[in-house]
């Protein structure tokens, strides 16, 4: 449940959702990424009002999210050939993107035989594939080891030229990366604020 | 089209790696052939009876695929995979049909034959060509209908019970066209095609439900 969340991120902007559990960050992710549909209030992405104009919307995002919405079965190359056909994009992308995150020699692997850190490589490189301008981005690091991390900082990091919204557990990483920054407390906005000016005790109160 | 096209493909290779949906449809149909010959205490069966044996093994054989034709997209995040798409979200709803249907096409071209070893009286030489025609229909509904209840039974936790409550009232017609289509054809000297009556009934319910299903589906992804 969110209520009374209220805010405008610019273009090519972060912005940082911190929160406990089931503060609501999950599902400010899902609104944003049209795949749950408020009851009320307006939510705009690129200009859009949704969920009336989700079809305008859909395809320029990326969602990154808890379940790296890949088939079990199927290898990494064949999921990311499977999302790459539904977006319209080039098989020489998902070439690009499984090089970027060191994918390259086990991407003929089925995904359920492979580690959490590799899945959330593969899930990364579903995410961006189609070039998103909007990264939505749930605990985007879980997972992943310090390598793994600077593997795929490119493609969703400060750098990746996309605006983001992420949601972390942890503050102080996620400070670092935002413009702007939502404080979520049981589905209400207890802040929102550039990071130099949060306020630790604030920050404290969320995951009390 | 292309759509489609793509999620049948990923369809059919995840019952190719898996076959999790397949085997365990002929298998029960031809257990149940098994268990009528000895139910029934016969060794051979002909007209309406043998197209009441045949008709009612394939619709619970296809309650097994029915059951599962959603169950990757819903514990491995396909829904809000295709949902995040910028596609037209029909297409889901006619990849897995089809996907279903040639499920059913592979059920029946082993059954059937089976079928006709294990209970059925007269030959199935005779009575193949209008048989295939009402199976064909019948499966056309089978797999419209049961896509359409799948879609909403996955969404819940008692799915294997919603799908048969929800999906063998709205499949009865397309049994009794069946039935009815294909108990002529399943005789000595039988006629050698199925009923015009059930063949348009079955027709008519087939296109029925198409254009409903057409209509609701995209209502039943919203979350």
């Amino acid at each position: 449940m969110l209520r009374d969340v209220s805010l405008d991120v610019p273009a090519g902007s972060t912005l940082a959702v911190l929160g406990r559990n089931g503060a609501g960050k999950s599902t400010l992710l899902r609104i944003l990424a049209t795949l749950l549909r408020p009851h009320a209030g307006e939510v705009r992405v690129f200009g859009e009002a949704l969920p009336r104009r989700g079809f305008a919307v859909r395809g320029r995002l990326g969602l990154l999210a808890h379940d790296p919405l890949l088939y079990r079965d199927l290898s990494g190359r064949e999921n990311l050939g499977y999302h790459a056909r539904l977006h319209g994009v080039a098989f020489e992308r998902v070439e690009e993107v499984l090089e970027a995150v060191g994918m390259g020699g086990r991407a003929d692997e089925p995904v359920r035989t492979l580690s959490r850190g590799l899945v959330q490589r593969l899930a990364v490189c579903r995410a961006v594939l189609h070039g998103p301008a909007l990264l939505l981005l749930d605990e985007p690091l879980a997972n992943l080891d310090p390598a793994a991390t600077e593997l795929v900082s490119p493609l969703i990091g400060r750098g990746c030229g996309a605006t983001r919204v992420l949601t972390s557990h942890d503050p102080q990483a996620a400070l670092a990366e935002a413009d702007l920054v939502l404080g979520l407390e049981d589905g209400r906005a207890a802040f929102v604020t550039s990071p130099d000016k949060v306020d630790a005790a604030a920050v404290k109160r969320l995951y009390a | 089209m292309k759509t489609v096209l793509t999620v049948l493909r990923k369809d059919l290779l995840l019952e190719l790696r898996g076959l999790e949906t397949l085997p365990a449809m002929i298998l029960f149909a031809i257990v149940t052939f098994v268990i009528f010959h000895f139910g029934l205490n016969r060794d051979t069966i002909d007209g309406q009876l043998a197209a009441g044996v045949l008709t009612v093994t394939l619709l619970f054989a296809a309650m097994l695929g029915i059951n599962r034709l959603f169950v990757a997209e819903r514990e491995q995040g396909g829904f809000d995979a295709f949902l995040l798409a910028p596609v037209d979200r029909s297409a889901l709803l006619v990849a897995k049909a089809t996907a279903l249907f040639l499920f059913l096409v592979v059920l029946e071209v082993i059954a059937v034959p089976a079928f006709g070893l294990l209970l059925l009286g007269p030959s199935l030489g005779p009575a193949l060509a209008g048989l295939i025609a009402v199976l064909a229909l019948g499966d056309v509904a089978l797999a419209v209908i049961g896509t359409l209840v799948s879609a909403i039974a996955v969404q819940t936790r008692a799915r294997d019970l919603i799908g048969p409550i929800i999906g063998l009232p709205l499949l009865l017609p397309a049994l009794i066209g069946m039935a009815r289509g294909a108990g002529p054809l399943l005789v000595a000297h039988g006629s050698s095609g199925p009923p015009g009556k059930w063949v348009a009934i079955l027709a008519l319910y087939d296109v029925v439900f198409a254009l409903l299903s057409y209509a609701v589906f995209d209502f039943l992804l919203e979350d």
